[in-house]
């Protein structure tokens, strides 16, 4: 009996379907269980009180507070590094043995498993440099953790600007710094901007990193200097899902909500700019 | 003045280029130099292959082969789960959904690689645990099945995307000429696609992999962290980054606990340099 293609087609793109399926449907799932129970507990006293009754009541205000100092701290110190490091990839380096090695880095940057990055925040920071389990020692972690992803994306906006837009500002006279300054980078803001905001949403949800190098357990007010420990909303919803009994499920969800919906801010507003950039396209 | 500027701008542009091999070199050393102490007190031998994991006993058992068959335990469920999914979703995306799904699946797709990973621990903890119990009458739902399950899901957007790219990327007259020869569509894919785009694939397998090895939080809360070998996919495991992300902060600066906990960091690091590298060259090999 030969077998007949049509039909083994159609039974191939059944199973395709399913397999999509597999993914978006408990995404999709996922999400909506999380706005449904966490909703409720959604109000101005949660987002701004500090936890009440170990952790039991009240809100989550210091570590919104606390995320919000982390992911600030991370991106001051790896947006210039991160940037410089993409105007040297794409501008200067050539394709060499040394650029290979920095892609290579990279790459292995991106993926070092994020409870190495802990340890590794740990030995240098909180260890070495004595900063103590602080907001500096976390923030510095997550910088470095956020690097690659900030030199990929950037890199990628910066190799988008055409040639000729290069090749007619140096005809004119200006030095090859002067041409990256005022034509390559501003072409490329969009672009750069897309993965700070990527970056941003991924140091605001991890949370292996700051386990042992800034997150506080339990600390019912707000760090008063970058030496400080901080509570922060990754850690907290670990804290009350795993540790602490009897928190309402309400509160539960609630911290999950206002994660997600950080996370996902982000990753939409980076979407917006990517999608615009193409739109607008001078080139 | 100018050039001096400019002098100064442009070391500094090459001296943030050479960035990443700092950080990554800084990384392997303060490892090292906080992980290498504890072979002053067990063998490397002995250290990966000890059969328990008893770090606060006295004296301390620090063998980690339970925590490396906890991590390929739960690994090797989510990449069975994970690679088919993953590669049929990529397949379903690339050559089958029409525009508008395209763009909506891809985010969709990107939606989950974006939400933390504590979060899905949380779902899972909350959903999956519970099910995973009632379905196998077990006395706890928190086994490496449910790890391997949550992991496939983190996974997935790894290799979606990257194997979607590779098949994004074979030229247009290998699919018109299998066309031209009369190939159905599903034939082109599973004949020419597939085959054409297997090294992509293959790195985003592996990229995949590397992602649940590292994974953590998910993994440490719905595992039941129980650091015995374990004997079957029905029982609670502990891995080797849920045990380090455990304990770490317990252990005294400075003790025997403490330096084998940054050995296990040493493993982590030697096993993700192993699978990016490995990836990176099935991708360039693409090109």
């Amino acid at each position: 009996m030969k077998r007949n293609p049509h039909l083994t087609q159609k039974i191939a793109f059944f199973l395709l379907l399913l397999a999509t399926l597999l993914i978006v449907v408990p995404v999709g799932l996922i999400v909506v269980i999380i706005i449904q129970k966490g909703l409720p507990a959604m109000n101005w006293q949660f987002l701004t009180d500090i936890p009440r009754q170990g952790m039991r009541a009240g809100g989550i205000f210091p570590a919104i507070v606390g995320t919000a100092y982390l992911v600030g701290g991370a991106i001051i110190f790896a947006l210039p590094i991160g940037l410089l490091a993409a105007i040297y990839l794409s501008e200067y380096s050539k394709e060499n043995i040394l650029s290979r090695i920095i892609k290579l880095a990279i790459i292995n940057l991106s993926g070092v498993p994020s409870v190495v990055y802990g340890l590794f925040g740990l030995a240098l920071f909180v260890v070495f440099f004595k900063f103590g389990a602080s907001i500096l020692s976390g923030a510095l972690t997550l910088g470095i953790m956020i690097l690659p992803i900030i030199i990929t994306s950037s890199r990628e906006a910066l190799e988008s600007v055409p040639d000729s837009f290069r090749e007619v500002s140096l005809s004119l006279g200006a030095s090859k710094w002067q041409t990256i300054r005022h034509i390559v980078l501003p072409n490329a803001i969009p672009g750069i901007l897309t993965g700070t905001i990527l970056g941003l949403g991924r140091a605001a949800g991890e949370t292996a990193p700051i386990l042992f190098t800034v997150a506080a357990f339990y600390l019912p007010q707000l760090p008063g200097s970058i030496f400080d420990q901080a509570m922060a909303l990754p850690y907290h919803l670990y804290v009350i899902s795993t540790q602490v009994p009897n928190v309402d499920e309400k509160i539960r969800y609630g911290t999950a909500l206002v994660l997600v919906l950080l996370v996902l801010f982000m990753n939409l507003m980076a979407i917006i700019i990517r999608s615009k950039l193409r739109k607008n396209k001078k080139w | 003045m100018r050039k001096i500027k400019e002098f100064i701008i442009e070391k500094m542009i090459l001296l943030c280029g050479l960035a990443a091999i700092f950080f990554v070199g800084l990384i392997f050393l303060f490892l090292l130099k906080e992980g290498l102490a504890v072979f002053k007190m067990v063998g490397p031998f002995d250290f990966l292959f000890g059969k328990s994991w008893y770090p606060i006993s006295e004296p301390p058992k620090l063998g980690i082969l339970p925590l490396i068959m906890g991590s390929l335990l739960v690994t090797l469920g989510a990449a069975i789960i994970s690679i088919p999914i993953g590669v049929g979703c990529a397949v379903y995306i690339a050559e089958i959904a029409p525009g508008k799904t395209k763009e909506i699946l891809k985010a969709g797709i990107e939606l989950l690689a974006a939400i933390p990973s504590v979060v899905l621990g949380f779902i899972g903890m909350v959903t999956l645990v519970p099910l995973v119990k009632n379905l196998f009458h077990l006395p706890t739902g928190l086994t490496a099945l449910s790890g391997s399950i949550m992991l496939a899901f983190m996974a997935m957007p790894t290799i979606v995307s990257i194997a979607e790219d590779a098949l994004y990327s074979i030229p247009r007259n290998y699919k018109e000429g299998a066309f031209a020869l009369g190939a159905t569509h599903w034939q082109t894919i599973w004949r020419v696609l597939l085959p054409a785009a297997s090294s992509g694939i293959l790195a985003a397998v592996m990229l995949g992999i590397g992602r649940v090895i590292g994974e953590t939080m998910a993994v440490m809360m719905i595992t039941g962290n129980a650091a015995v070998l374990p004997q079957s996919i029905l029982v609670p495991i502990r891995t080797l980054t849920a045990t380090v992300a455990a304990e770490m902060g317990e252990a005294v600066v400075g003790s025997e606990h403490y330096f084998a906990l940054f050995a296990i960091g040493i493993v982590l690091f030697i096993i993700s340099f192993i699978i990016n590298v490995t990836a990176d060259l099935f991708l360039h090999k693409k090109q």
